[in-house]
């Protein structure tokens, strides 16, 4: 499990949730409660008719961490939870980089655009707008070497993530580092069987 | 079938198929068009309480007493929200209720209109599930939701808020409708390796403890623990709430551990070495200091909520189940076997920790009221208690005969649950004997619900342990205070005899050890209800003690 700087601990979850009035309500009510803090969240709407998809990053005390998964499955309108930090995981965020750019600079920014693989998106007279994916530390570093040339807007969503469906490990671009040793949650089914997630 | 109906009459029916005979309300503007109809279903009676928080107390005690789903009616705003103390103190022991407010019209929500009150959201936190209906075409499938989340898996209460043209509303009723829940499994059997390593720990243990908690009352598994207890010989200490779920005469019965236990009940659990826990959640009150929880132990915790494994207390062996499916499942695979020396060495710490030592005293302590109580009715009374000094003698010196016979606010520790919780026990069990033991504080916080009892002929029998003080909170100050005594003494309390009798219930005061039995059996003898105003002497301390947070190190015993 992924320790920040200050010495809490990360967990990535995913959830099946009812697309039902008062539902982040519920989750959010729970996270305040148990004192789970939302480092990013991601929904939308599913492949299912009816059900949401959501991607949360929690941040807190190792153990307490621990049980969000079993938490959010006491949630009636929780359909399917799963912890998914220590699986074999992509996961991408994306952002939106407003940076200051005069005709002098374009040519250097778009440089690094280029290098970084982002679409510009917007170019204004002072300014140009770019979209970047990928995982945390790729969105990071862009910023920082933006930095120097002036920040207007920095827009980031959650992280989405989902099960790899291959055993073949592609550009490790976003891949969440896994740990399979260290998963201990299991998450029990509705005849009590458990199995891993 | 479908019916077509009003929203009002689709949740009678539904109510009634449910199997409901009893629910526990007042009226008010949102909930009129439910009451209604009431007239048209003779077959719901309907119990009118003096406060709303009555109404769900009493819905809890039939719950507990029953075992079936105690049902609540409150209209919206003050009423709804007067429910919350009965649903979080059901919320927190798994009590089986449901709810049912009316709500402003739909067209008025989230405009502030008079009487409303966002309860859905409200509740959130003190439910296990709530529903605001905005169609009558959802009543009846909501309805049957609601009890079966209310009553399976681990149970609990659940709120349905009713906009009052809901209840006017024409809708259709499909009563043979199947209930489809995809983000609510029931946890049936455990997975049979869980079984095994169990029983494989059992099956080694040399000094083992079974922890019977809440879970084992709430699946009626008394017979189950009964036998995996004496087939393996194993010591038995229940929980606050598990108390009742074993016979207390039984040799095996090892009392009930924690901040005011028997010091051998937590010394037992303290020298074990394998906790076997069923259905209780390793409170607080009974861990202590989790770091230093009976350290020696390995752990088997078997629990219905997988939520509740290794939320305060790691264990090496979970199990997740309904615990009466798991004892049929483990008491195939656990060895017949004598734990001698274990068990004499728990006889041993019976005998040097006696831990219900009754204080040589010529005057009326609180203990002789609940030993004299317990020989007088043979232990074979429903109890329902308050929370507070009184509370614990109960639980310490009340002899229970009969499974679950024990209702007491555990989790949420809520004062004036004795005056409604047994007027809830008594409508579901009107052939047996209710004591309610209540404390002076806990019985003027709902003491309305005299009249309650009188409009409905219930022959409860209250046993006020008046100290005059807000005991519990003197024992603290004295405690953790440096005896610093603030708003713990009321100087101003009624004559309880007074007041029962303005209510036209008899009332007894007894003041003297020696008056004790004689008025057990005369309010015993008594037909109606009866009051008894037992006037106790005031205590600083109530051992044994576990200070909060400590561990069984810093355990007082008796320091006289
Ligand atoms: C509703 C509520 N308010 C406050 C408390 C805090 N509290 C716990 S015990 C206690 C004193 C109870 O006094 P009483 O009912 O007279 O019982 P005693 O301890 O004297 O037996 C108080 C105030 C509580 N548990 N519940
Ligand atoms: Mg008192």
């Amino acid at each position: 499990m992924a320790e920040t700087a200050n010495g809490t601990f990360q967990r990535t979850i995913a959830a099946l949730v009812q697309d039902r009035p008062g539902v982040l309500a519920r989750i959010a009510g729970l996270f305040r409660r148990r004192g789970f803090n939302i480092a990013s969240l991601a929904v939308g709407r599913s492949e299912r008719s009816g059900l949401s998809r959501m991607t949360f990053v929690v941040e807190g005390p190792e153990e307490v961490v621990r049980q969000v998964a079993a938490q959010l499955d006491r949630l009636i309108d929780v359909v399917e939870v799963h912890d998914i930090t220590e699986q074999n995981i992509v996961w991408r965020e994306l952002a939106l980089i407003k940076v200051r750019a005069n005709a002098g600079k374009r040519g250097e920014i778009l440089e690094l655009a280029n290098i970084f693989r982002v679409n510009v998106i917007d170019i204004g007279v002072e300014s140009l707008t770019m979209e970047i994916s990928g995982g945390r530390q790729k969105i990071d570093s862009l910023i920082e070497l933006l930095r120097k040339f002036g920040l207007e807007e920095v827009i980031r969503t959650g992280r989405v993530a989902t099960l790899r469906g291959t055993l073949v490990e592609g550009e490790d671009d976003g891949l969440f580092q896994s740990d399979a040793s260290k998963s201990t949650y299991t998450l029990p089914t509705a005849t009590g069987e458990s199995g891993s997630v | 079938m479908l019916k077509h109906l009003t929203g009002s009459e689709i949740v009678c029916e539904a109510l009634i198929k449910e199997g409901v005979s009893v629910v526990f309300g007042i009226p008010g503007g949102a909930i009129l068009p439910l009451y209604g109809v009431l007239s048209k279903y003779p077959a719901l009676r309907h119990i009118l309480t003096r406060h709303e928080q009555g109404a769900a107390h009493a819905a809890d005690g039939y719950a507990r007493s029953t075992g079936t789903v105690g049902v609540a009616f409150a209209t919206s705003g003050p009423g709804a929200t007067n429910l919350v103390t009965g649903l979080a103190t059901a919320m927190m022991d798994s009590v089986p209720m449901v709810a049912i407010t009316g709500q402003v019209g739909r067209a008025a929500i989230g405009t502030d209109a008079f009487q409303e009150a966002d309860i859905t959201g409200a509740t959130m936190p003190v439910t296990k599930h709530n529903y605001l209906v905005m169609r009558a075409d959802d009543l009846g499938r909501t309805v049957h939701e609601a009890f079966h989340i209310a009553r399976t898996g681990r149970p609990g209460p659940v709120l349905i808020d009713i906009p009052k043209d809901v209840f006017i509303e024409m809708g259709e009723y499909d009563p043979d409708e199947s209930i489809d829940l995809p983000g609510y499994s029931v946890p049936g059997m455990a997975d049979e390796a869980q079984i095994d390593a169990a029983a494989a720990l059992i099956n080694q243990a040399e000094r083992p403890v079974i922890l019977a908690g809440h879970g084992v009352v709430l699946s009626r598994s008394f017979d189950e623990l009964r036998e995996l207890a004496e087939k393996a010989q194993i010591p038995v200490v229940t929980t606050l709430l598990g108390i009742s779920s074993f016979p207390e005469d039984h040799v095996l019965s090892t009392g009930f551990p924690g901040m005011h236990g028997m010091a051998y009940a937590s010394l037992a659990i303290d020298q074990a070495d394998l906790i076997i826990n069923f259905g209780s959640r390793f409170d607080d009150r009974i861990v202590g200091d989790a770091q230093r929880f009976s350290t020696g132990s390995k752990k088997i915790h078997v629990d219905i909520d997988p939520a509740e494994i290794n939320k305060t207390i790691h264990v090496e062996a979970p199990v997740v189940g309904n615990i009466k499916d798991v004892f049929g499942q483990l008491l195939p695979k656990v060895k017949k076997t004598t734990h001698v020396e274990w068990l004499q060495h728990v006889e041993h710490l019976k005998a040097e920790h006696p831990s219900l030592r009754i204080p040589e005293s010529d005057r009326l302590m609180g203990q002789h009221v609940v030993k004299a109580l317990s020989d007088v009715t043979k232990g074979d009374a429903i109890i329902t208690t308050g929370v507070g000094q009184h509370q614990m003698w109960a639980a310490q010196h009340y002899q229970f005969k009969n499974a679950n016979s024990w209702l007491s606010s555990g989790g949420a520790g809520t004062m004036g649950y004795e005056v409604p919780s047994a007027i809830g026990a008594q409508v579901g069990n009107p052939d047996k004997l209710v004591w309610s033991i209540c404390g002076d504080g806990g019985f003027q916080m709902t003491m309305m619900e005299l009249a309650t009892v009188v409009e409905n002929r219930l022959p409860i029998k209250y046993a006020i342990m008046n100290n005059n003080h807000l005991g519990m909170i003197t024992q603290w100050q004295s405690f953790f205070y440096d005896g610093d005594y603030q708003a713990e003494t009321y100087t101003g309390n009624p004559d309880f005899v007074k007041l029962a009798e303005a209510y036209g219930i008899k009332g007894i005061r007894v003041t003297s050890q020696d008056e004790l039995e004689s008025a057990i059996r005369e309010a015993n003898a008594h037909e109606g209800p009866v009051v008894v105003d037992f006037v106790i002497e005031k205590v600083d301390d109530l051992y044994p003690m576990i200070p909060v947070g400590q561990s069984i190190e810093e355990l007082i015993e008796d320091p006289n």
